[in-house]
């Protein structure tokens, strides 16, 4: 937050965001409304349930300079349904993405196709005279080389589940938010109270 | 105790310290209603003109009050006709809490008569909200929303709240009202810290908003000013909370604040930001506002640190507690060189000329000020009239200004004055600034001050247009009066006849010493038509955008 010149600004990166929230109806809305409201672009957003019922895991692929990142850290925060709001380091965080792939295929190019496959520990989960469907799952970077090899073939469909994360080692999140101080309801400071001049 | 909603729903109120409600019935909330009839000695509801006033009403209460305004609406268009309300209570950080019907569970998504899906709607002019979906839910789901109101960084909670919820039966235990939450711990780290970067400041300025009259207190702000020997400006939010004529104010900053304390802060080279987010009407240019000046930032909503301009430092916890914190380690100074630089700009600062003949505002808001006295609450709308208000009364009462900041909210003004009335009694003198355009938009409310009996005075600023945009037209659109000129025949005496209140007409200052003082002794709302020229403009300015070099002060 400190004062920073304009062109000291760090580029934009990609980044990983990981929402702790409350396991109740209209989360995503609230989430999803916010980040219309203040304009924060998403490139992928996944919601999966956790290891506590009541707590739902909201995982945000985005890209942004340090401050922008971090205003949408502190705006997530504010919202009731937030628990833990958090960013996950690329060298310390375990991300991974499922793709789906159905490519047109003929006799003569499948051995071809098989070979990119094997080389990507990608899994061929269906096939047809005429395509084939490859499962895969990686880092976004994986999956964005092996789509690559596909350049010159047909892709018929492509889906990607967006990107899922953990921390590595023994650390885990406190599922509960912050707890909060408390001051009795509306009593003013001892001697505080604002006199009329 | 076996309860139904509608019973529950009273109870908690009741819990919960509520004694006055603004409201609207209608179809869905009827049992609510026939509740509240049976409570009519522990309840009162305020029966409004339209849902909207009502929702300023509380807005208005809990303004003058620092209390929780409560609001109830029927479903559909009832709740709908909440939304400016609420929304201008968020954008102020008003502590509200908004009530709403809705058709019963079986009914919900099936598009029914009067069905709104309120939740939605309200999602981002809300803290939180919620849909109460079965009655068992109900009273721990309004407690949470009283809460979450007077929490932290206060705001509007809406629960709504479908019909047969309030008919179902369920087992009610009472509860005391929890505590509120707030942040009263200080990193005494960065209390020294902050403290350092004050004494060793040449010239430094406070600069403070809306966040200080929600705080614990406001004394913390004062000590701070005295020891440090330090000036400070206000936003409009905070006017009222250090008083008129107190050596350290130098009064409000911004678009319309004065050229001292815009030059102050040009000047500055330290700038305390307490319970103020630079928004676009102080931080016009957020590259230039302050460029001279570390800036440190007081914020109990952590979110605010840095969103709009560029800080040095920020310390998040609510204003009085942070500024306690800081104070013992404060050096006892006075900035002389500072003070008596600071004394040359207000010299020179804007001046309007008096005027024997014409209304001029400045004059009306003078005599304003001699008759209705310092203790007297007041209220604006939005515009012209609003900014004269901010500029030109004596601000002596922290809550003593009620006005729509954030939003802007054209049409705040009566609500807004009927809850502060109905909060502090028919003996609070509250009088009503407001322009002919805002006027317009919600004058019905005037039924509801005479209903009630409220002595609200109105004074109307009325320049037959819409000012404080022509006044921008004027300024940059070669004076092309694009829909500012409405050409309106409204004859405000007779329609104060209409609705069953004294009215009267003002062309000069002697018309309006009068008028006021004949006002100030009726026991039922009046109100006063004053004929402004149409040309009258708000001074000093800083257009959008613009810095203290582009100053309009002629």
């Amino acid at each position: 937050m400190k004062k920073e010149t304009q062109n000291s600004q760090p580029a934009d990166r990609r980044r990983v965001i990981s929402l702790l929230v409350d396991n109740q109806n209209g989360v995503l809305a609230r989430v999803s409304s916010l980040f219309c409201r203040r304009g924060f672009n998403i490139d992928s957003l996944t919601v999966s349930a956790t290891n506590d019922p009541a707590v739902s895991r909201i995982t945000i692929a985005t890209h942004g300079k340090d401050q922008e990142i971090e205003q949408l850290i502190l705006q997530t925060e504010r919202l009731e349904v937030a628990r833990q709001v958090f960013e996950l380091n690329a060298d310390n965080s375990l991300q991974r993405e499922l793709l789906l792939l159905k490519v047109a295929c003929t006799t003569a190019n499948r051995a071809e196709m098989r070979e990119i496959a094997s080389i990507y520990n990608s899994k061929i989960i269906d096939l047809s005279p005429d395509s084939m469907v490859f499962e895969l799952t990686g880092k976004p970077e994986k999956i964005n080389a092996f789509l690559k090899m596909f350049e010159g073939y047909q892709v018929l469909e492509l889906c990607r589940t967006g990107v899922t994360a953990l921390e590595r080692g023994g650390k885990h999140q406190h599922m509960q938010k912050p707890p909060q101080e408390v001051r009795a309801a509306q009593l003013p400071l001892p001697g505080t109270h604002c006199p009329t001049p | 105790m076996l309860l139904t909603g509608a019973q529950i729903f009273v109870e908690v109120l009741v819990e919960q310290g509520v004694d006055t409600i603004f409201g609207y019935p209608g179809g869905a909330v009827l049992n609510i209603y026939d509740e509240l009839y049976k409570n009519s000695d522990r309840i009162q509801n305020v029966l409004t003109a339209h849902e909207q006033g009502a929702a300023h009403a509380a807005d208005g209460y809990a303004r003058a009050t620092g209390r929780t305004g409560v609001v109830l609406a029927t479903s559909g268009p009832g709740a709908t006709n909440l939304v400016t309300g609420i929304a201008t209570a968020f954008m102020d950080s008003v502590p509200m809490v908004a009530f709403t019907g809705n058709v019963a569970t079986s009914l919900i998504g099936r598009d029914s008569f009067q069905e709104a899906y309120i939740e939605g709607i309200t999602m981002p002019i809300t803290k939180h909200n919620y849909t109460v979906r079965k009655v068992e839910d109900l009273a721990d789901t309004m407690r949470s929303a009283f809460r979450i109101a007077q929490s932290g960084r206060k705001g509007p909670v809406l629960v709504d709240i479908p019909k047969d919820v309030t008919a179902n039966k369920c087992e009610f235990t009472p509860k005391a009202p929890e505590l509120i939450r707030t942040v009263t711990q200080v990193d005494e780290q960065q209390a020294k810290e902050a403290a350092e970067m004050i004494n060793q400041a040449q010239r430094p300025i406070v600069y403070f908003g809306g966040g200080v009259r929600s705080a614990a207190g406001c004394q913390p702000l004062r000590d701070l000013l005295i020891k440090a020997g330090m000036p400070a400006t206000h936003t409009l939010m905070a006017a009222g909370v250090l008083g008129y004529g107190e050596p350290h104010n130098l009064g409000m900053l911004g678009m319309h604040g004065s050229f001292a304390a815009n030059k102050a802060i040009a000047e500055a080279d330290l700038v305390l930001a307490v319970g103020t987010r630079f928004s676009d009407r102080v931080a016009l240019n957020p590259d230039t506002f302050a460029s001279r000046a570390r800036i440190i930032q007081i914020d109990i909503d952590p979110s605010e640190m840095g969103k709009n301009v560029d800080v040095d430092l920020c310390i998040a916890g609510d204003a009085a507690y942070v500024l306690q914190a800081i104070l013992p380690h404060v050096n006892k100074t006075e900035h002389k060189l500072w003070m008596e630089q600071i004394r040359s700009w207000q010299k020179v600062d804007y001046r309007p000329q008096d005027s024997e003949t014409e209304l001029r505002p400045h004059q009306l808001i003078d005599e304003l000020c001699r008759q209705a006295g310092p203790e007297a609450v007041y209220v604006t709308d939005v515009g012209q009239h609003q900014m004269w208000a901010a500029q030109y009364l004596h601000h002596t009462k922290s809550r003593g200004f009620l006005t729509s900041g954030g939003l802007g909210t054209m049409g705040f003004g009566y609500g807004a004055a009927i809850g502060a009335q109905m909060a502090l009694g028919r003996d609070q003198r509250v009088i009503m600034l407001t322009g002919d355009g805002s006027f317009h938009m919600n004058l019905n409310e005037a039924c509801t001050a005479v209903s009630y009996h409220l002595p609200i005075i109105t004074v109307i600023f009325n320049n037959s247009v819409l000012g404080m945009v022509r006044q921008w037209q004027t300024s940059f659109y070669d004076g092309r009066y694009s829909a500012t000129d409405p050409h309106r025949h409204t004859d405000f005496v007779k329609l104060a006849e209409g609705f069953g209140l004294k009215g009267y007409r003002a062309t000069n200052p002697a018309q309006f010493r009068e008028a006021l003082a004949d006002a100030m002794k009726q026991d039922g709302p009046t109100w006063i038509d004053c004929r402004i020229g149409k040309d009258e403009r708000v001074l000093p300015m800083i257009p959008g955008g613009g810095d203290i070099n582009d100053i309009i002060m002629e």
